[in-house]
């Protein structure tokens, strides 16, 4: 019997001593699914022959002494905003309510030429514009830990499927902190790498300066064997850096020794206190008090700049996403609405009455904030004056890592948040998303890790660390180095703590 | 600097932005938009005129290619997810109104 709460790293090692194969493991996975998302709903699409063909080729390969790679049989959920040739591709909207796409994003091309099998596409908010997967036109992904709870956003779908054990992996894409935030709340880890360290082609662009895909896993060392599969340059993304991925599974295994001796680590000032929930702090000090053991030197930065994160987000982000939610005019793929009550309809009716009856509530309001921004006699006060800001965060970033090493914060400002509770409430729910949003502005990368639940409610808390532009070893070590220091505290994963799910056992 | 989008005002905005949007959802979205609108506007004045502004956080410039041909989708391929074609192209709706 394959037991799929084994890490993504456990299960090659067993498909590669013969314990289990592909076929085996990928079947027991769509079992799992099968068993429990009627109760959490990770999943838009479940592909279960293209992932058992995909298993039973990995096989072959395995058997004739040929893995394509250090994951080659692990089976992986994909986050729907990114294009699967074959697939359905909807990013949680009407609007491309199944559109086919006729290629595949790099990432997904890098996935399967490395052998994963994919199980099929998970829910997130409509085009990633979220913190709770609400915005979903599809219907919300409930978390593993209460099911009355979110699994946070845009990315619930996936880190729900890894935390509820329906998927060993998952991609994730993260444009304001949809795979950290997510991961916090669920606990589970997700990384948002080095922006252009992962190709962006075939990523429905949310906003094109901010996006970037990466892992979704339970454990670091999982998050580095996928982005190591992922990452690096790729021509058809021109945004893309052309240079090769540091080395960051060497990374997790000297982060993993627990050594952290001349590691500066440096608390962002402006990332805690008022607004963070005392639980989510809580963990947060007792995890920073365990990297200091470890050697860690601990300073305090400030970043006066950061408290503008958001309002420069939620310029630059809606400005970005109005032009790029422009190609959806009726004409080439997805919905075609025609108005009621008028013959003979213009393209520009179409395109109306499409976007209206194709787009949901956020995306509404996300475009038309961006075409104000961007409109003439406001766009150097708004969209100007943000770009402007994003300099001085940038510059703050620069300056704090003189001091230190790496940045650390709680991930998110608290645990998961009642189903409904933020829905109607635009400015609540961006505020999730204050520690993550600064690393998008900048660049850099960033992990989340858990840190614990929290007293208040039991449920997950995530630690943030944060590197320099292209250091993402940086983040691999550290968090591999917490992670290791939090289990021998826990005396095992987080997540066996979390509550049995109807279909347990099965 | 306190800003707020009347009713009106995001009617226009949604024209511009080719959304139809009903009368409940503008007394619905209004509201919302002001309450956001005026939350971003604490932007003002934070930065000075000689910051230069950031479009992406690592700039890159002149990113070529060969120029050789690569494999790209077939018509076919290309068409398969229109709402309609016609003689291997994109079937649209006309484009010109009754004015021109």
């Amino acid at each position: 019997v394959t037991d799929l709460r084994r890490t993504a790293a456990e299960l090659a090692g067993d498909i590669a001593s013969g314990a289990t194969t592909s076929a085996e493991l990928t079947q027991a996975t769509l079992d799992r699914i099968a068993a429990v998302d009627g109760a959490i709903h990770a999943f838009l699409q479940v592909d279960a022959e293209g992932a058992l063909a995909a298993a039973r080729a990995s096989d072959d390969r395995r058997a004739a002494g040929r893995p394509a790679s250090a994951l080659d049989g692990v089976p992986i959920a994909v986050k729907d905003v990114l294009a699967t040739k074959g697939l359905p591709t909807t990013c949680g909207s009407k609007i491309l309510e199944g559109w086919v796409p006729p290629y595949d994003a790099t990432v997904v091309a890098k996935v399967r030429a490395a052998g994963l099998p994919i199980l099929g596409k998970t829910n997130m908010d409509e085009f990633a514009m979220g913190s709770s997967t609400e915005h979903s036109a599809y219907g919300v992904t409930h978390n593993p830990w209460d099911l009355t709870r979110i699994p946070g956003g845009s990315g619930g779908g996936s880190a729900a499927a890894v935390a509820s054990f329906e998927a060993p992996i998952a991609l994730g894409t993260d444009t304001g902190g949809s795979i950290r935030q997510p991961g916090a709340v669920t606990g589970t880890v997700g990384v948002k790498p080095t922006y252009g360290g992962v190709s962006r082609y075939g990523l429905v662009a949310l906003a094109n300066s901010l996006d970037q895909v990466g892992p979704v896993t339970r454990t670091v060392l999982d998050s580095a064997l996928l982005h190591e599969i992922i990452g690096g340059h790729d021509p058809k993304d021109s945004t893309s850096i052309d240079q090769p991925p540091p080395a960051l599974v060497e990374a997790v295994q000297q982060g993993a020794s627990g050594d952290l001796t001349g590691v500066r680590i440096g608390v962002v000032t402006e990332l805690g206190g008022e607004g963070y929930q005392a639980g989510v702090l809580a963990r947060f000090h007792e995890s920073l008090e365990l990297l200091t053991k470890a050697g860690a030197e601990v300073v305090e930065v400030s970043c006066p700049h950061f408290v503008h994160a958001l309002a420069t987000y939620y310029l630059i982000l809606p400005a970005e996403a109005s032009s790029n939610l422009a190609r959806f005019d009726a004409m080439r793929y997805g919905l075609r609405v025609l108005p009621e009550g008028i013959d003979a309809p213009s393209a520009e009716d179409v395109m109306r009455a499409t976007r209206e009856a194709g787009f949901g509530d956020e995306v509404k309001r996300r475009i038309i904030l961006g075409t104000y921004a961007l409109s003439s006699g406001y766009y150097d006060a708004y969209y100007g004056q943000a770009q402007k800001v994003r300099t001085l965060i940038s510059q703050d970033f620069a300056a704090a890592f003189e001091r230190a090493d790496v940045l650390v914060s709680p991930t998110a400002p608290t645990t998961a948040f009642p189903i409904g509770e933020k829905v109607d409430d635009p400015m609540a729910m961006y505020l999730n998303d204050l520690a993550t949003i600064p690393a998008n502005l900048a660049g850099v990368p960033g992990i989340s890790v858990p840190s614990g639940l929290a007293d208040e409610d039991g449920l997950p808390a995530g630690f943030q660390i944060l590197a320099p532009a292209l250091a993402d070893d940086r983040v691999y070590r550290v968090g591999a180095a917490l992670e290791a220091l939090l289990l021998e505290q826990w005396g095992g994963p987080l997540l066996d703590r979390a509550p049995t799910l109807e279909g347990d056992g099965a | 600097m306190s800003a707020s989008l009347s009713r009106d005002e995001v009617a226009h905005l949604a024209t511009l932005a080719r959304i139809d949007l009903t009368e409940a959802e503008l007394d619905h979205l209004a509201p919302q938009l002001s309450v956001i609108l005026d939350s971003v506007a604490s932007l003002q004045g934070v930065s000075s005129a000689d910051v230069p502004p950031t479009s992406h956080a690592l700039p890159l410039t002149n990113v070529f290619r060969e120029d050789v041909v690569e494999p790209c989708l077939t018509p076919d391929q290309a068409l398969s997810g229109a709402p309609a074609q016609e003689q291997q192209r994109f079937s649209v709706p006309r484009i010109l109104g009754d004015e021109q």
